[in-house]
């Protein structure tokens, strides 16, 4: 049979762990985790702004599905199209989102889909060309409730 | 920071396997057509923990393959930063009719396939 003082430690115990987890559990990229990823990807070449419209809420009440495109301007022809969309965040626990990989039968540099967001943070969004340059734009969120990173249950 | 149980974490929502993808059924050759596919996944992030500080582990989608007959128009790399459902909208040059099929693959060996059938005159 638990005696007080064993369950009291217990418990002690059980609730220092839950603090040590919490703590490690914060762990978040930071926008040179985001710059070491972009690299990584570009591989040292020049990232010029322009050529990408990058489209996302700017306030975002639910940071769970955030509806999120990219449009490229491109001819699409097989000498000079796009061939990736990448996109990074500054503050999710990675910086990596999605790598879209087109072609010039895509007939447009268009892609969208739904993001987590767990932070008020910028989001990129760089176009890898055919020539082997890269393009980029950046969008500033604000989120209101950020994607979960616990679970209640 | 905790945060209410979303209908995307649901255990129903774990064990929907199906996926919904939507191609014109006919289109003239040459047009660009617009293609949407989604697929129901928790695209659990491995970032969450239980209440009693476990880990939960990842399992997500982190691939996706669109192909037509039988060639690749689109691919993506997932990351835990795409939501439950992952949905892609995308586009590719209406060349000839026949079959464009959907592949996604990810952790634990999951795997989905679909397919819809299209008609270029």
């Amino acid at each position: 049979m638990t005696s007080r003082r064993d369950f009291l430690i217990a418990a002690g115990g059980l609730v220092g762990g839950l603090d040590l987890a919490a703590v490690s559990g914060q762990a978040h990229a930071t926008p040179e985790a985001m710059q070491d990823a972009i690299q990584k990807v570009v591989g040292g070449a020049q990232v010029r702004r322009g050529r990408v419209k990058l489209d996302l809420p700017p306030l975002i009440d639910n940071g769970n599905a955030v509806a999120l495109s990219v449009l490229v301007e491109s001819p699409m022809t097989p000498a000079d199209h796009v061939k990736a969309i990448h996109v990074f965040t500054e503050k999710n626990p990675q910086p990596y989102v999605v790598s879209a990989h087109l072609n010039p039968r895509s007939g447009r540099a268009s892609m969208s889909t739904r993001v987590r967001l767990a932070d008020t943070q910028a989001v990129i969004a760089i176009a890898e060309l055919s020539d082997g340059s890269f393009w980029s734009d950046s969008k500033s969120v604000v989120v209101t409730l950020a994607a979960c990173l616990e679970e209640l249950a | 920071m905790l945060c209410q149980a979303f209908p995307e974490h649901s255990i129903e929502e774990m064990t929907v396997a199906n996926a919904i993808v939507n191609v014109p059924a006919s289109a003239r050759r040459g047009e660009i057509i617009e293609i949407k596919a989604m697929v129901g996944h928790a695209m659990e992030t491995g970032f969450r923990r239980t209440q009693l500080g476990q880990l939960i582990p990842r399992n997500i989608i982190s691939q996706f393959v669109c192909t037509y007959n039988g060639v690749e128009i689109f691919r993506a790399e997932l990351h835990s930063a795409i939501a439950a459902n992952p949905l892609f909208s995308f586009t590719t040059i209406a060349t000839e009719s026949g079959t464009i099929a959907f592949r996604w693959t990810g952790d634990n060996g999951y795997s989905m396939t679909a397919s819809a059938p299209i008609t270029v005159v």
